[in-house]
Order: structure tokens, then sequence, then C-alpha cells
């Protein structure tokens, strides 16, 4: 029976480095299982996230041979057979232990989110459509692993604009809340003036590291980004708005929460 | 941080400050991939500098950019139609022609179709990636120490895309007329020739590159709160997405071709090669 070959970041706040392991080979496994042999055996107090091991909880998210991924669904066997694997913490968040980190940055992001704001109850109750319904199912799916804010050059980059930026899982929750039909709120200045939609340069980082494969930029991110241009910069559009006697929230009034 | 008055429930964000800073997990190096991340950075800078100094080549040289009467042909350049300068070749010119301008008639026109191109959201991803490294490919740093995006001068023209996808629509009509003409042989009669579907495919493809553009999809449907409203609309963009999602695919195969067009035209107007007749 062969080894594989870990090199894994050990460390906290203070400081830290790579500690190297060496385990059996076993058939079948993921990264998150010799993570957790290592564990067992080798090392008690490695300390990462996990919950349900079967890519829905969100958890296990590191980066493997610098790439974002979650050790529960990185087979072994997909990975260079020979070479140590590196795994270390998400590189855009601050360090709690070894390979946990501190997400809470998303939480704050989460809850500026303006909520939806449905028109009152008609009668009846509300009706939706089928083609409405599925329109947003996607971004449904998301199970906030934060990869795509890990990997997001804009904040992992330059942490300076994490006060300005709400990331790609924020857009699509922004796009979802824009796309649905009985939502009567008007994010786009908020979104473009103070969740920074326009510091996104569509490099698709998002897109490639989603382990849910939403089309994060093509049907979040680019969607928003030319909904904000029909609110900014087109003049037939501000034209179109200005016959109909329209106007657009602006983001304090977007950012209202409906009781 | 705004705080919000108004008879709804009050968001105060200064309840949610962002924290910054935080000491980050594992070692401060660039990357830690040890795939050959830097390939496709590698090939894109190589390929649309190639396309950038052809283009340039092609239209300053300004000749053999049209096979005329005197080759039985009708095939202009799609750089250099619409001919729309008086110093056009006889024959080039689709009528309308502006006389003071007497440089190549291709600097005239090459703005679209060059701005199209420059603010597409692919093309965009291709060069902030292979030229600007922001970043050169996924987790691997960027290479800038302070970045604001597409949020400030002169970036912030990006959001003038729609406006290059209608002038591009109006060039992929006059290239599909020139498509038209390309059938017809002076003073042979119509049939085909590989010039024929050289251009037929040259015009195929760039509507297939302008149907498939994000701003398209916005356009078509994309931008209304409610499909079930909009059954027309939620047609069009149901056409549309599909080609979407090979936006990619359609950029680059109709950038090849659009080159690859003008090259076989500069070959039959200057004898290099007969433009043979296939039936």
């Amino acid at each position: 029976m062969s080894d594989v070959h870990m090199r894994i970041w050990r460390g906290d706040a203070t400081g830290g480095a790579f500690e190297e392991y060496t385990m059996p080979d076993v058939e079948g496994e993921v990264v998150l299982d010799v993570i957790h042999r290592i564990q067992a055996t080798e090392a008690p107090d490695l300390a990462c996230r996990w919950n349900c091991k079967a890519g829905k909880c969100g958890s296990c998210s590191a980066e493997i041979n610098g790439k974002p991924r979650l050790m529960c669904m990185t087979r072994m066997s997909t990975l260079p057979e020979g070479e140590t694997i590196t795994v270390t913490p998400m590189r855009a968040f601050p360090i709690i232990k070894d390979l946990v980190t501190d997400v809470s940055f998303n939480y704050e992001q989460a809850r500026k989110v303006p909520a939806f704001n449905p028109p009152p109850r008609p009668e009846g109750g509300y009706r939706m459509m089928q083609e409405d319904v599925e329109r947003g199912q996607e971004f449904r799916k998301c199970i906030e692993c934060f990869m795509c804010q890990d990997v997001c050059h804009v904040i992992r980059d330059h942490e300076e604009n994490k006060a300005s930026y709400a990331g790609p899982r924020f857009f699509i929750r922004y796009a979802e809340l824009e796309m649905h039909p009985l939502d009567t709120n008007d994010r786009r200045e908020l979104v473009q003036e103070e969740m920074g939609l326009g510091k996104c340069n569509i490099t698709k980082c998002c897109t490639e590291v989603c382990p849910e494969h939403i089309k994060i930029t093509d049907n979040a991110i680019i969607p928003l980004k030319e909904r904000v241009v029909d609110a900014n910069y087109d003049p037939v559009a501000w034209l179109g708005r200005k016959i109909r006697r329209r106007t657009k929230r602006t983001p304090a009034e977007a950012a209202v929460q409906p009781e | 941080m705004t705080t919000v008055e108004n008879s709804a429930t009050r968001v105060d964000n200064s309840h949610t400050p962002v924290v910054l800073g935080g000491t980050r997990g594992g070692p401060d190096k660039p990357t830690l991939r040890k795939d050959r991340w830097w390939l496709a950075p590698v090939i894109t800078v190589t390929i649309l500098s190639s396309f950038v100094a052809y283009a340039t080549w092609s239209a300053f040289v300004n000749k053999n950019y049209y096979a005329g009467a005197s080759l039985n042909r009708d095939l202009i350049s799609p750089f250099y139609s619409p001919c729309l300068a008086a110093s056009c070749v006889p024959g080039a010119s689709h009528g309308f022609q502006i006389s003071w301008w007497t440089i190549s008639p291709a600097l005239l026109i090459l703005i679209f179709p060059l701005g199209f191109r420059l603010t597409c959201y692919y093309y965009r991803r291709a060069y902030y990636r292979s030229f600007w490294w922001a970043p050169p490919s996924c987790s691997v740093s960027d290479a800038h120490k302070s970045y604001t995006g597409e949020s400030k001068f002169p970036l912030i023209f990006q959001n003038v895309h729609r406006y290059f996808f209608y002038f591009g629509l109006i060039f992929n009509v006059l290239l599909t007329y020139d498509a038209i003409l390309a059938f017809n042989q002076p003073g042979i009669g119509v049939g085909v020739t590989v010039g024929t579907l050289v251009f037929c495919l040259n015009a195929t493809l760039l509507w297939l590159y302008s149907l498939s553009c994000h701003a398209c999809r916005h356009l078509c449907g994309g931008q209304v709160k409610s499909f079930s409203d909009h059954p027309i609309r939620y047609r069009f963009w149901k056409f549309v997405t599909p080609l979407n999602s090979k936006h990619m695919q359609f950029a680059w195969v109709s950038l090849f071709v659009v080159a690859l067009t003008d090259a076989y035209v500069r070959l039959v107007a200057s004898g290099t090669i007969t433009d043979y007749r296939l039936f």
C-alpha cells in the first residue's frame, strides 16, 4: 500500500507554519477523510470545520493545492499522484486555528441585504407562474461555503475593500431578489454605490470554484450590472423613466427592511 | 455606515460593522497552485496581440481590401466595410461617401467593432486576467496594490457596452449584405465560390457572437422582473440564453474568422490566389 503525503497549515492568529504528515493511502477517500485520520492518529489538536461530508453544508471549505475546494468533495484520486498535497485555510478570512477561519464578514454582509418586500397580500394569496419560480431556483442552491468570497480577488488581495464590497455570494442574493416578481424593492443604487458591484471585474473565479455549479457571473452579477446600467448609464432608459414618471429608490430607501 | 429612518423596520448598519484586518492563515505567497495556471494568460496574450497587430496593419495598409469586377468578384474586407471614404477603390463603396476623409477608410469604422469587443463581458475577463493581471488566474495574487475595478474612471466606461452592441448589429446587417453580394460574380452571374462561403461563415459567426452577448440577453428579457407578464420577451430570452452560454467560443471563433476573411480578400485582391468557383 502506498502513502499519501500531506502538508497542512498549522497555526493561529499569532503565526503558523506547514507541518507534514504521511498516511497510508486508502482507496476511495476524500481529503477530509485523510484529515480525520491525521486527527485520529498523529495530531488530535488539528482544527478543521466539517459537518455533513456530503457537499451540502459548506463547512469544510479550504484551499487544496492553492485552490478553494470542499475537503469532503475532493477525492484523493483526483489529485496529482505521488505529490505532496497542500491544505491551507481560506486565504480571504482571518484565521482562528489551523484550517478554521472566521467567516463573520459574510454574516455581516448578509445582514445588510434588504429583505424580500412583497406587496400587501391579496385576497386568495400570492400567485407566481412556474417560469418566475424557476428563475431564482439556481441561486437557492447556494450552500454558503464562501469559497466564491474567498477566491474573489477584490477582497482576497485587497482587505480594504471588505468595507464596501458584498461579494459574489451576496450578489446572488441581490440578483434573486431583484428578479423576484413579488418584490417591490429597487436595490440597484444600493448594490452599485454601497455594495461595490462596480468593483467586480467579472473574472469568473467565483463561478469556477462554486461546488453547486451556480453560474454566478453570467446569471447573477452580469444581469445585476446590466440593471445598474439601466438605472444609471443608459440615456434611453432614463428617458423612458421620465416619460413614465418612474423613479428609482436611493440606497437608503432600498435598505429599509419590511415589517 | 448609514442609519435609515423610516416608518418601516429600521436597518442600522452601524450595528454590523465589517471588521477589517486580522491575521490570515497560510504562507504569504502569491499562490500555492502547482498547475500551469499561467498557460491561459499566455495563450490569450499571444492571440489577442497577434490579432491587434494584424488588424492595425490591415487598417493602415489601405490597399487590396476589395476584389472587384476586374476579378469577376464582389468581395470587400470586413475591416473596410462599409467603405465610407472618398478614397475607397471603385466599386467598394455602398453609396454614401465622406469626401474629406482621405486616409484609410478602415479607420472610420473600426472603432465600433473594436469597442464592442473591448467592452464585451467575455473579453473583459480575458484581458483583465491576461494583460492586467487582476488577477492572472483564480487564487493567484493580482499585481496591483490598490483596486477599484470598474467603479471609477476610466473603467466605468465599460458600461457603454450595450451601445456598441447596437452599432454591432448595424455592422452585422452590412456584413450580411456583403455576404449576399459575394454570391454575385460580375461578368459571370450568380454562383458560389470559396469566398462566398468564407463571407457567409463570417456573417453567421458575427451574428452568433452578437446574439450571445450578455447585453443582448438582458435587453431581450433579462431586465424584466416577471417573465409571465412578458411572454414574448421571455421567449426571446429563452432563445438567446443557450447561445449566451457559448459566448466565449463565439468570441474566439468569430475573431479568428473575421481576420481570416480579411486575409482571404487580400490574397484574392492582390492576385496571390484565385477565388475558386464551386458552382
